[in-house]
This record gives structure tokens, sequence and C-alpha cells, in this order.
């Protein structure tokens, strides 16, 4: 039975490749497993492997030609074979190309063993849902019943697997060691495909690191060239405060040994956005994103020949007595320079403020390896105009530096847009 | 605790019975003023007199069919046959009277026989003398089969065979005889149809019975050197089978190999996977391997013997390949 040898995606962007060199020529016989030509993906030069016995019937494409992911590219077969029917008709079904957003799928390594029955085994690779292998109706995957027990129980696809039993099976090994794989790679969700901005998880708890996609790679180095190296960028916005204000006064009015500062209920904010845009609670670690699933915010405070950042640990699940108690105490252990390493790293976003200082809004600059931080202004009163006439209102500026690596304009707006909400409508911080 | 040889522990089981129940006698070639071919019986005629130890001519299908009969009356007989070999002769006996008279007399008679003696292969006693003949006789509904592997499992089990109302197929080994092992002290009673775990492991489970016992635990000490944990489960009773025992310990491992002196084809092993692959199908890494006798007449030429029966190396090679190593 022929087989038409496609274009196969050997890295996790591929969408086309180069054939570099033929290793077999038309008439020699190959073995599964065996190197068949050399491809330049967009990251290297691979090999392109035989996954069947046979005879290599006819080349389709010439050596420095470049086809997309799926084109057919060769015929295998018996010796004898009638293969001028599959010549020039596509590929009945070209593997799909991996995912860009972060996809974990590795390019397959060189000289892999290819059991045929696995097409795509050679890449040891736990599934996403965006990933699916090329499909193969003719070809089942060998396995044990505990590894499709347990491929079942930790949602991993047994396609995607690479079986080292006897003839590929997979066994219970195969299918642990490609779990282990999934479950430090971020899980994609349905439609993230190619949408590199989309790609963020959302983990529940603990982080997720997230492989760094070509673009976000490009993105990085460009932007770091451009102007140092973290890229910022700066968005400003100003938040009428009155609410924020009523609410202060309240809460004061109640009597409490704890007085809240409006810093409080901006760290509250904060902290409320960052857990609805966890594209902002994130750390750049050069060669990948690590996504957060807890939100710790730093809070600069000036001390004598300098200024540090303890931190408000689980601050968007504490109440704002607890943040101002905290906060305060933090403060005085930093003036008094007492804080612990524990106290003042880990922050997954800061804040820093200089309205006591009568700054009216500043740029901050980034900590990194915090994807952003949020310089608050004074709160005064200034004229806006509402429905058509020129009022007095008391407004505070902030402005967010962010990160551009990890941080794109539209993603930090939308946050910033939260934090505003909130701030103008405390009531929000209770939902 | 005291350390009995295994031919010792058989006769403590036979005199406590004997003492125990007048009913219960003994019958079978030599059993008598020879001792027993293999001095299971050794004291036995002095103790208990030659009414209740019964010496017969060479004649297995006549003094299985006494016995059968004593049975039908209400005694409790233990035939001795000097071999399983022999009891050929006698295997009418065993299916179409002891096993069949409960069923077809509609339940009104019962027949508590144990028939017993040494199985399987010695040592250079060629293909007639050589047999293991187990699966034979866990094939017939109605009949038990007991294959004790340690003095203390023959001990505990022939007690309990002789208690039993059912006819009982009774197994030893003539290697065996020797081998010696601590018997518990006191009334010692092993049940019927229940496995022992000879040896705890994580990574594969070593089924095993009668001799094999031993080849199974020696395989797993020399896995244990290469760092594989092997369970050895004996089942000790093959009818009935404590196949939950043995499912329990195949859902921890993943793994198996059975191991069995006897032929292959249609042998104790194959039972033992039958219900592997149904009972623990979801929990199994890798097909189940046997390790048996070659499907052959045992060779007489002691170099072809060996290699014809299982052996610890055999054992270590189906267990490394069921765990995927090298």
């Amino acid at each position: 039975m022929a087989t038409k040898i496609v274009m196969e995606a050997l890295s996790p962007t591929m969408e086309e490749g180069r054939l570099v060199a033929w290793k077999k020529r038309e008439g020699d016989a190959v073995k599964s497993g065996e190197t068949l030509a050399e491809v330049e993906t967009d990251k290297a030069v691979m090999e392109l492997v035989a996954r069947e016995d046979g005879v290599l019937r006819k080349i389709v494409l010439t050596e420095g030609a470049t086809v997309p992911v799926g084109a057919l590219v060769a015929i295998v077969g018996g010796a004898d074979e009638d293969v001028s029917s599959l010549v020039g008709v596509p590929a009945a079904a070209p593997p799909a190309p991996a995912a860009g957003g972060g996809s974990s799928r590795a390019p397959a390594p060189s000289g892999a063993k290819a059991p045929s029955a696995a097409p795509v085994a050679a890449a040891p690779a736990p599934a996403t849902a965006d990933n699916p292998p090329p499909t193969n109706a003719s070809s089942r995957v060998r396995s044990s019943p505990l590894a499709r027990r347990l491929a079942a129980e930790k949602g991993v696809d047994l396609r995607l697997v690479s079986g080292t039993g006897p003839n590929g099976r997979v066994i219970r090994r195969d299918v642990e060691a490609a779990g282990t794989a999934a479950a430090t790679a971020a899980p994609l969700p349905e439609g993230a495909v190619a949408r590199a901005a989309a790609a963020v998880p959302h983990p529940s708890a603990g982080f997720q690191d997230v492989p760094l996609t070509t673009m976000r790679k490009t993105i990085a180095r460009r932007l770091s060239e451009s102007i140092g190296p973290v890229p910022h960028f700066f968005l400003t916005t100003e938040i009428e405060m009155e609410r924020a204000w009523e609410a202060r006064q309240h809460l004061a009015g109640l009597g409490d040994a704890t007085k809240v500062s409006f810093n409080d209920l901006v760290v509250k904010a904060v902290a409320l956005a960052l857990r609805q845009h966890p594209a902002v609670n994130a750390w750049f670690l050069d060669d990948r994103i690590r996504y957060h699933g807890d939100v710790h915010v730093g809070m600069a405070v000036a001390v004598e020949d300098g200024l540090i950042t303890p931190v408000l640990r689980h601050a968007d699940r504490k109440g704002l007595r607890e943040i101002a108690a905290e906060a305060r105490a933090l403060a005085e252990r930093a003036r008094a320079r007492r804080l612990t390493p524990e106290e003042y790293t880990g922050a997954t976003f800061s804040v820093s403020n200089l309205g006591m200082l009568d700054i009216d809004q500043f740029t901050a600059v980034i900590n990194p390896p915090e994807a952003g931080i949020l310089a608050v202004g004074r709160i005064a009163e200034r004229a806006v105009v509402v429905d058509g006439a020129v009022v007095a209102r008391r407004t505070m500026r902030v402005t967010m530096s962010c990160d551009h690596r990890v941080v794109d304009g539209a993603t930090g707006a939308k946050f910033l847009q939260t934090v505003k909400l909130m701030l103008e409508n405390p009531l929000a911080m209770l939902l | 605790m005291a350390l009995l040889s295994y031919r010792d522990a058989l006769n403590q089981a036979l005199r406590e019975e004997m003492a125990r129940d007048p009913n219960v006698f003994l019958m079978g070639e030599e059993v008598g003023v020879y001792q027993g071919a293999y001095k299971v019986s050794r004291g036995l005629l002095e103790e208990f007199g030659p009414m209740r130890v019964v010496d017969t001519p060479i004649t297995e299908l006549g003094f299985a069919g006494v016995g059968v009969g004593a049975a039908m009356a209400g005694l409790r007989p233990v035939i001795e046959f000097m071999t399983w070999n022999f009891a050929l002769l006698a295997i009418d006996q065993v299916v179409n009277s002891a096993a069949k008279m409960l069923y077809m007399s509609g339940g009104q008679v019962p027949i508590p026989i144990v028939f017993r003696g040494p199985g399987g292969a010695a040592l250079m006693l060629a293909a007639q003398h050589s047999q293991s003949f187990e699966a034979w006789y866990a094939h017939v509904p109605g009949l038990k089969v007991v294959t004790p592997a340690t003095p203390a499992d023959a001990k505990g089990l022939l007690k309990s065979a002789i208690r039993d109302n059912n006819p009982v197929v009774f197994i030893e080994g003539e290697m065996m005889y020797n081998q010696k092992g601590e018997v518990p002290d006191g009334e010692h009673i092993v049940p019927l149809g229940v496995a022992d775990v000879k040896r705890e492991g994580t990574d594969v489970t070593l089924v095993a019975h009668a001799k094999m016992v031993a080849v199974a635990l020696k395989a797993a000490e020399e896995l244990a050197k290469e760092g594989v944990s092997a369970e050895v489960i004996d089942p000790r009773t093959l009818r009935p089978l404590d196949l939950p025992a043995i499912v329990a310990s195949v859902r921890k491992t993943n793994r198996c190999v059975v191991v069995e002196e006897g032929w292959p084809f249609a042998g104790i092993g194959a039972q033992v996977v039958d219900g592997l692959q149904r009972d623990a199908f979801d929990d199994l890494d890798a097909p189940v391997l046997r390790v048996t006798g070659a499907d052959v007449p045992m060779p007489y030429n002691r170099q072809l013997e060996k290699l014809a029966k299982p052996d610890a190396a055999k054992v270590v090679a189906a267990a490394k390949k069921v765990l995927y190593l090298g």
C-alpha cells in the first residue's frame, strides 16, 4: 500500500518547509524511522523521516523548493506498485500546522523512533485541544489498557504520545512522561490558535510558564533593542475620586482603629483588576512568560536613601482593613529596615504613589521581572467638564508603565479601565 | 514455630487428623509397613494400627474405588498415590466417581476423600514419570485441587483437605519432601481457596504454585538486584482459585508473569491469564506472560530436562519483558 509523504510540521510554529536535501533517491528502500530528507523549518534544519517501510518510488518536491505543511513531497510504496494515481493529488489529510499560541509540542528529535502506527509519535508531545494530530484512518495507536486508562484520566491524547513499547506501543511510562510535560506546559483555551495575545492561561494557583512564541520573542527583541533592557510604554488616565473620597470618609466614620488610606483603595483596586486581567499579572523570564495564579502587589516605599517594595500578598483576597493594617506595618518595617527578603520579593505587579508629595502624575520604572507598575499621583480638585459645564471634581491621575514584551497597549489599557472603574465606583470592589 | 520438613509437616497433619477423627484412614501402596514410599506415613501404622493404615496391592484403580466407596459409607479416606503419574490408572474413580457423586445423588452423598501424592518432575525420571497433572484435575467440576509449596502450607492445607466434605486432589512434590520450613505450633489450619503473598513487591506479579514458588522467589531475588520489586503470589489452591488476590496484586503492579511446571496448552497459567484479562484489563501495562514446562514429553537427558523445566532465569527474562526492560 503506497503512502504519501507530506511536509510535516517539524516545529510548533512551522507553516512551510524548504527541502534542503534528499537523503534517499527514487528506488531506494526505506525503513520506518529512516531519514528521507532534510527540511529547513522556521527554526532549524530538521529531518523528515519515513513512517513506514517500503521503496521511495517518487520524489515530488525538488531540492531547494519550499511548500506549505501538508503538501505532498514523495511517495513510498511497494517496488512494483502503481503509484501514478497518488502523484499530483493533494494529500488527503495534511497534518495540521502546530498552533503558534504557546503550544508546547516539541520539534521531532532527529532519528527518533517513528513507529508506523503513530504518524506523529516522533514528537513526544502532550496533546492540546487545538493541536490535533494528522488523522489517518488506517493507523491505530497501539497502547496498553493501563496506558489508555491513565491517558483518559490525565486528559492526554494518546495519538500524540510516543510509544516506547514493542511496535511503538504506548505504555504507562510514556503517558506519565507526556502527562508531566502537559502539566508544565500551559494548556490553551479553545480558539487560541495563532493568536499570541490570547494565549494567556488562567492559573488558579501557583503559576504557569508559557514558552515564548516566535512573535513574542520578536517583540521582546525588537522593543528591547529600541529603548533598553525593559521596553517600557506608558498609559495615563484620570480617575474621578469623588465616590472613593466619600467611601473613605464613611469608613473613617466607623471609628475603626485602622484608617484606610487612598493608597489602600488603589492597592485593592489594582489587585482585583489583576485577578481579572491575568495577562498583566506576569513576569518576563527571558525565554518565557510566567503567568501567576496569585496576586501579590508590591508597594513602593521611600526610605531614607532609596526605596524598597514590600509585598502585600494575596491582596485580591484581603479586605481593605487587612490591606490597610498590613501596608502600614510593612511601610514601618521598611523605614526601620526590618523587612525580611520574603517581605520584599515575589510581587507580581507594583504600585508607586507620590501623591502625598504633591506630584500630579509621573511615570514609574518597572521592577523586573514584573510586567507593570502603576504610578499614582495626588488627588486634587480639578476643573472637569460634566454635561457641558466646567465643574470642580476630585481626580487622580495614574500612569501605568508596561513591559511591552509581556503587555501590549490594549492589554494594559483594558486593565487600567478596570482599575478606573473600581475606584470611580468603590462598590464594584464588593463584587 | 518448629522447623519441619515438608514430609514431616504432612506426617503431622495426618497424625493430628487421624487422632482427631476416627473416621479418617490412610490407604495406598507401601503406606504401612514400609512407612510410605517417601516416608510421609512414618509411625502411623504403629500408632493407629492396620485398620486405619492400609497397605494395598499395586492396583490404583482398585484402591481408589475402595476409597470412594468408603467415603460413600461415611468414612474420610486419605488415598496415597505413590506418584500422580500412577494415578492415571485411577483417574476414572477420581473424575467419574468421586467428583460426580454429590451431584448425581442430588446432594445426598458427599465424598469427603483426599487423593494425595507427589506430582511433577523430580530428576531424570523420564517422560512417563515427570508430569504435572494439576491442570487436568482443576478442569473438573466437583474436585478441589491443592498444591502446597511450603511445609507450613502442606500441613495446614492437608488438615483442611481432610476436613473438607468434597473430594480433594492434593499434589505434593518429590523434590520438596526434604525442604524445611517453619511450621506454626499447635493447631495450624490453612483454608482452601486462599492465596498467599510469598513476597511483597510493586513492579511485577509472579504467580506460581508448588515447586515453582521457590523458582519465582529466586527470580524475585535476581530481579531485586536489578532494582525490580517483584511480588510472588502463591494461589496454594488451584480450584477454587483465589483470583481476587491475584487481581489485587496485578492492580498494584500492572504486570504479571505466571509460572507453572506443567505444559503450556490449557494450563493453570492460561486460567490465570483469562481471569486477569477480564478482571484486571484496565490495569495491565503489558500482556501477561507465562513460563511453563516445554511443550514436549520430559526428556530423560539431564541437560535437556533442565532446558525443558522453568527456572529462575526464564522467569527473570519474562519479567523484564513485561517491564519493557532490555
